[in-house]
């Protein structure tokens, strides 16, 4: 049998939304700012801005200019960080994130440091989750931008976005969510919930990849990050990619509650399976404030690459924190800004989840995990004394 | 493009040769730690007379590198003198598995370090080193640098854990900046103890927690 359970990497496409992109291949191929010259133009213009108001609808924006297309969820991040940044220094050039961002977020920050700015980067507690209190005690006058993200990508924990845009108003602050792991597993409402930016990233939900959404709320002063033409409202330059505009504009409208629902039901049975069938084994994150998709775990004893290896072997794609795996071979600083050792950090496995995941996989999955991790620990020199 | 191994080192990542412990080994040696993700317990049993390996085996918390150098180098220093066991490095285990990936040396390295370790303190305790120097401060140091902090990944020395060695008629007392309830406490006690104790010139080993 075949698992992936990789998805929070990236996801298999719907065929629903391969086939609405197909003919912006071969038929409307033409760029749609085009305006004032020919129809082909027109017609594919007329395809983008259709898209743009389905965005703005589903997540509670109000002006189809607010939805900018760029390449991907990174570089929606890093125009809306570095671009707020340089739009507000008159304001001030502090700026404030947290530890525990996806790498476009916290290395477009790093960039700022530096050239100049003051970056405060928020701890978490044990559950990856950021501290209300401190972060009002890091806000200053000079506090330009406050990034935090929806979801984590790694461990699922869920912020608390309303509070931090509620406070971020107060403040009178700009507040950015890299909702791209998040959105539309969980749901937001931008100009409701007081959010001035938004990242959204369509091939974590069964869209294209190439293709990110930076929601912009009217009004909020930024900068373009990338020279070149006016497209994208003079923010993001470039010819717009069309096929996977109208792929993400159909993902969207494809994604249903009702697949939400039957993930969650999945992956509490594989975490349930794994916790009553293995020992010594650690829930990494908040169960409470979780996406539906994403679990981490750690095995106790034994390192993750090894893991994930023997996994695949039985034909799961998991990932691990592993410094071991990783190309930097760092562990994983997420876990290890929750707190953990790197001991956990180097035990941990990522399970993300789909809608084409069913219960006999993740029965399966449970089986084999279960055999992987005793055969590890067979050969462990370690936790002898704590087995009954 | 499968995973990056070559099929002998999967074939000893998934069915690793000389596994587990010997209960009455004359040397146990404990080389990284699971902070740094990669730790190998080496067990050796030695014909006093020959000085043949008669039996070696490993433990790991470690990656498929790891394991599979411990397999490996294990296999080839079945059997051996303990002196042609001492010449065996990395890089013999590496070109017998048909190469690792470029990152993943460390690991194998981490296992040649153990044998070497283990060599060296059974060379120590039989008395197979040619000149006996006395115990200083400066050997029992270099010694205690293999033991690692699991906390940390960093060892002992480096992270300045140590305050004050001793040594007098015969016993070293290491004195760690560490309080007796932490958590890894035993497991560095013991670590030492494996390090220091079959000096030809010690007679006891004491550590003190003074965190
Ligand atoms: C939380 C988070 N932010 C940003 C990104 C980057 O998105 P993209 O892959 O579209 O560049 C990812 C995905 O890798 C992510 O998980």
């Amino acid at each position: 049998m075949r698992v992936y359970l990789d998805n929070a990497a990236s996801t298999k496409m719907d065929k629903r939304v391969i086939d609405a992109m197909i003919p912006f291949f071969l038929e409307k191929y033409a760029v749609p700012s085009s305006q004032f010259t020919h129809t082909y133009g027109l017609e594919v213009k007329d395809a983008v801005d259709e898209a743009r108001a389905s965005f703005v609808e589903r997540i509670g924006g109000k002006h189809p200019e607010e939805i900018i297309f760029t390449s991907g969820g990174t570089e929606a991040n890093n125009l809306a960080v570095k671009g707020v940044a340089y739009a507000n220094m008159d304001k001030g050039k502090h700026l404030i994130t947290t530890q525990v961002e996806h790498n476009s977020v916290l290395n477009s920050f790093r960039r700022l440091e530096e050239e100049g700015f003051e970056v405060s980067y928020l701890p978490v507690n044990e559950n990856g989750i950021v501290d209300m209190d401190v972060l009002t005690r890091c806000i200053k006058k000079e506090t330009a931008l406050i990034s935090v993200q929806y979801g984590n990508h790694e461990t699922g924990t869920v912020q608390d976005i309303r509070e931090i845009a509620k406070l971020s108003k107060e403040k009178g602050i700009l507040f950015h969510t890299d909702a791209a792991i998040a959105w539309p597993y969980l749901p937001i409402d931008a100009y409701n919930w007081g959010i001035d930016l938004i990242t959204l990233s369509p091939h974590k939900f069964y869209g294209p990849k190439g293709i990110g959404i930076l929601f912009v709320k009217k009004g909020t002063k930024i900068k373009k990050v990338l020279d070149g033409g006016f497209n994208e409202f003079n923010l993001r330059p470039g010819t717009e990619n069309t096929p996977a505009i109208i792929g993400a504009k159909k993902a969207a409208e494809i994604f249903s509650k009702e697949d939400v629902d039957r993930i969650l039901l999945l992956k509490k049975r594989l975490i349930r399976g794994i916790e009553t069938t293995i020992k010594h084994v650690e829930y990494n994150g908040s169960k409470e404030h979780s996406l539906p998709h994403i679990a981490n775990l750690t095995f106790k004893y034994i390192e993750g690459e090894a893991i994930s290896l023997r996994l695949d072997f039985e034909g799961i794609a998991v990932i691990t924190g592993s410094a071991c795996y990783s190309k930097n071979l760092q562990a994983s600083y997420i876990l290890l800004a929750m707190g953990k050792n790197h001991e956990q950090a180097h035990g941990s496995i990522r399970f993300s989840l789909s809608k084409y995941n069913t219960e006999e996989e993740i029965d399966y999955t449970i089986q084999k995990t279960g055999e992987v991790v005793s055969d590890l620990r067979k050969l462990s020199p370690l936790g002898r004394e704590d087995e009954e | 493009m499968p995973v990056p191994y070559t099929k002998l080192v999967i074939e000893h990542f998934k069915h690793p040769h000389n596994v587990g412990e010997i209960k009455n080994a004359d040397v146990k040696v404990t080389e990284g730690s699971p902070a740094c993700g990669d730790m190998l317990t080496l067990y050796l049993k030695v014909d006093p007379e020959t000085h043949v390996i008669e039996d070696i085996k490993f433990q790991s918390f470690g990656c498929a590198s790891n394991i599979a150098t411990g397999s490996i180098l294990t296999d080839i220093v079945k059997g051996k003198k303990i002196e042609e066991a001492a010449k065996i490095t990395w890089k013999d285990a590496v070109k017998a598995l048909g190469g690792l990936p470029t990152v993943k040396i460390h690991c194998s390295v981490l296992a040649a370090d153990a044998l070497h370790s283990a060599v060296e303190i059974y060379m120590e305790k039989t008395g197979l080193v040619k000149e006996k120097k006395p115990t200083t401060k400066e050997i029992v140091m270099s010694k205690l640098s293999h033991v690692v902090d699991p906390l940390t990944g960093i060892d002992v020395v480096r992270s300045g854990l140590i305050k004050t060695i001793h040594i007098k008629d015969g016993i070293v007392t290491v004195i760690l900046d560490l309080p007796k309830e932490h958590q890894f406490a035993k497991n560095i006690e013991e670590e030492i103890l494996e390090r220091l104790e079959h000096l030809w010139d010690v007679t006891a080993v004491k550590v003190i927690f003074e965190g």
